[in-house]
């Protein structure tokens, strides 16, 4: 086993990973979900993480996100370590995550989920002692960003999400994470409940929050939309990191096969 | 990038369309549901009117006075008061069994601490208000933090309360008489003042002071519901407590607040039955739990949570008051009442229901 601060892809030499894992170990009863795995994440990339269905990458994201606590291990934020005890403590720090669920209540508006558990309320009395909520820089704030990342088709600020398309939810839950994440961005499944063409527009999205400059980790089954925005991808077996690939040097099936076993890498990070 | 469908790099290239696109619908029905979503208590609202107006042509014109009217408002203040209460624990999807014997057990204290033990009756009030808070605090901790379902945990606190109740007062009433002379402060929200009556006092509006905290009260929590962050996340753990959870939203702490607050509004309704009544009776407020629940139904609070809006709650106590007075100045059988309330909940659930397909 190589010591903590070898393990480094030699294609990102002299560079410090934003977001780092190290010997991170995770048990369910008997079930290991992770074995001292490792995670690396660089400033502006996009990181794709796949792996087989019970390979142990939802734990990791969910470690790295603060919804589950990792027994053993490290993880360096920055290069400063972190024990998150839960998500608000990692979105504090700056980890947005957009869960598969996306994590929203249907029946409020968009500025409402936009700002739900960091409102905003108004300066002086009426905020201070009525405790009232600034809704005009709230939804100023939500138009903004929206506006942003191109998602203004949406009209009214104040419609309730339920009213929106699959696509439109995803956009503004994207919309939410870029809009605080100011790290990293987690994207759990953000193509799976679409169709085709909501895909392609969430897929420009995330390109566009590369573009800014805030690094992604994008779990994803769909190794197309993997292959076309992802720079790196971390395929994750066994309940650690099996190697990292880049998109040019392979193929689709090549991912595959390392994912399920089928083949087996030469070395955990090619030179490129 | 091999292997990649064709398909896709046909939509990509020949994209014209707009993906998020967001048009109006145009029929008459999908605008008034539409209307409806966004302002729940519309309905309720309209059934009140129409009702008022239906009586008003069966009974005629002294159905319409103000003297009339705000006798309604009298007869469903303590209805409305609980109903406030309940519509919180509807709205983050629970519901509250215990709220008559929380009022209850609330007024029987208050009345108990001022005249076995003879502690000041302010302080009386006091200790009420404290042991119905207490009251709304447990069935909190344990639907947040045990995790027990709230109709099981309500259920449980009911039967507990109301026994409790009966146990430590001995069934004994205390006599209208006795308060009156020595703690009329017990009394006080059944105070009235008049507007508009002639001379001899008669007619005009009468308002008692219950009828005035129960519109206030109603104001208050709609403004905490709408305005603050405190009343979305309200919302939002009703709607789905595990994304509220994700979006850091302490339901927990929200959830035992919603209980506890509804415990505070029960005590207060039970000072208020004090004033309704008279005296402090164990055996009265056995009704308020199934009125509560029919009113918040009635008004629109849909109660898988996280939907309506507090005024309907008061709209919905409303149409049961003016439905039980307008039935019994046509002088028809009461039970006619109960026949029309229970079609009155059908049909509001079913609205309902046809509301929630907005989102489809």
């Amino acid at each position: 086993m190589q010591t903590q601060t070898q393990v480094q892809d030699p294609t990102m030499a002299g560079r410090q990973p934003i977001l780092m894992g190290r010997g991170l170990v995770k048990r369910y009863g008997k079930v290991v979900a992770l074995d001292h795995c490792d995670f690396d994440l660089y400033p502006g990339e996009i990181l794709a993480v796949i792996g087989d269905n019970g390979a142990g990458k939802s734990t990791l994201i969910k470690a790295v996100s603060g919804a589950v606590i990792p027994d053993e291990g490290d993880i360096l934020l920055d290069g400063q370590k972190v024990a998150f005890r839960t998500p608000t403590e990692a979105r504090q720090a700056g980890i947005e995550t957009v869960y598969q669920t996306l994590a929203m209540s249907p029946a409020l508006s968009i500025a409402d989920n936009m700002f739900m558990g960091r409102e905003l309320r108004k300066p002086g009395i009426l905020g201070q002692w009525f405790r009232q909520l600034d809704r005009p820089r709230m939804e100023r704030f939500a138009r903004e960003k929206l506006n942003d990342l191109g998602l203004m088709t949406i009209q009214n600020i104040n419609q309730a999400v339920e009213t929106l398309s699959g696509g439109q939810r995803q956009g503004v839950a994207v919309a939410r994470a870029a809009a605080f994440g100011s790290k990293v961005i987690i994207l759990d499944e953000p193509t799976a409940a679409l169709g085709v063409k909501e895909s392609r527009r969430v897929l420009e999205l995330i390109l566009d929050v590369r573009s800014r400059g805030i690094p992604i980790i994008l779990i994803s089954h769909n190794m197309p939309h993997v292959f076309e925005v992802a720079d790196r991808i971390h395929v994750h077996r066994l309940g650690k990191r099996l190697c990292v690939i880049r998109p040019q040097n392979h193929t689709m099936s090549d991912a595959v096969a390392y994912m399920t076993g089928a083949r087996v890498p030469d070395t955990e990070f090619e030179t490129a | 990038m091999s292997g990649t469908d064709n398909f896709e790099a046909v939509v990509k290239e020949r994209r014209t369309e707009a993906v998020a696109e967001f048009h109006e619908d145009k029929t008459l029905i999908k605008r008034f549901q539409h209307a409806l979503h966004s302002a729940p208590s519309l309905v309720p609202l309209i059934v009140l009117m129409v009702s008022i107006l239906l009586f008003a042509g069966l009974v005629g014109t002294r159905f319409f006075s103000a003297a009339t009217l705000t006798l309604i408002l009298q007869q469903v203040q303590l209805v409305g008061i609980v109903a406030a209460a309940q519509t919180l624990v509807i709205m983050t999807a629970g519901i509250d069994l215990s709220v008559g014997a929380i009022a209850v057990l609330s007024s029987v204290v208050m009345g108990q601490f001022a005249f076995r033990y003879g502690i000041p009756v302010p302080l009386a009030v006091l200790c009420g208000l404290g042991v119905g808070t207490a009251l709304g605090t447990i069935n909190g901790w344990l639907v947040a933090v045990m995790k027990l379902p709230p109709f099981i945990v309500t259920l449980g606190t009911w039967q507990i309360i109301l026994a409790t109740n009966f146990l430590y007062s001995a069934n004994e009433t205390i006599r209208a008489q006795d308060i009156e002379d020595r703690a009329p402060l017990l009394q006080f929200f059944a105070s009235t003042f008049k507007i508009g009556a002639d001379e001899n006092g008669r007619g005009g509006a009468t308002f008692t002071f219950g009828v005035i905290f129960m519109i206030l009260l109603i104001a208050v929590l709609s403004y905490a519901l709408r305005s603050t962050a405190w009343g979305r996340h309200v919302y939002a753990v009703g709607d789905d407590p595990d994304a509220a959870q994700l979006s850091g939203v302490n339901v927990r702490g929200t959830l035992i607040s919603v209980y506890a607050l509804s415990g505070l509004i029960c005590a207060f309704a039970g000072w208020a039955l004090i004033g309704r009544i008279g005296s402090v009776s164990p055996t009265s407020g056995a009704e308020l739990n199934i009125q509560s629940i029919t009113a918040v139904v009635i008004g629109g609070i849909s109660l898988f949570g996280g939907r309506g809006s507090i005024w309907g709650a008061l709209f919905g106590a409303l149409i049961v008051g003016v439905f039980s007075l307008g039935l019994r100045l046509l002088g028809v059988d009461p039970q006619w009442t109960f026949f029309f309330i229970g079609l009155l909940i059908i049909v509001a659930v079913a609205v309902d229901q046809w509301i929630r397909k907005v989102a489809a």
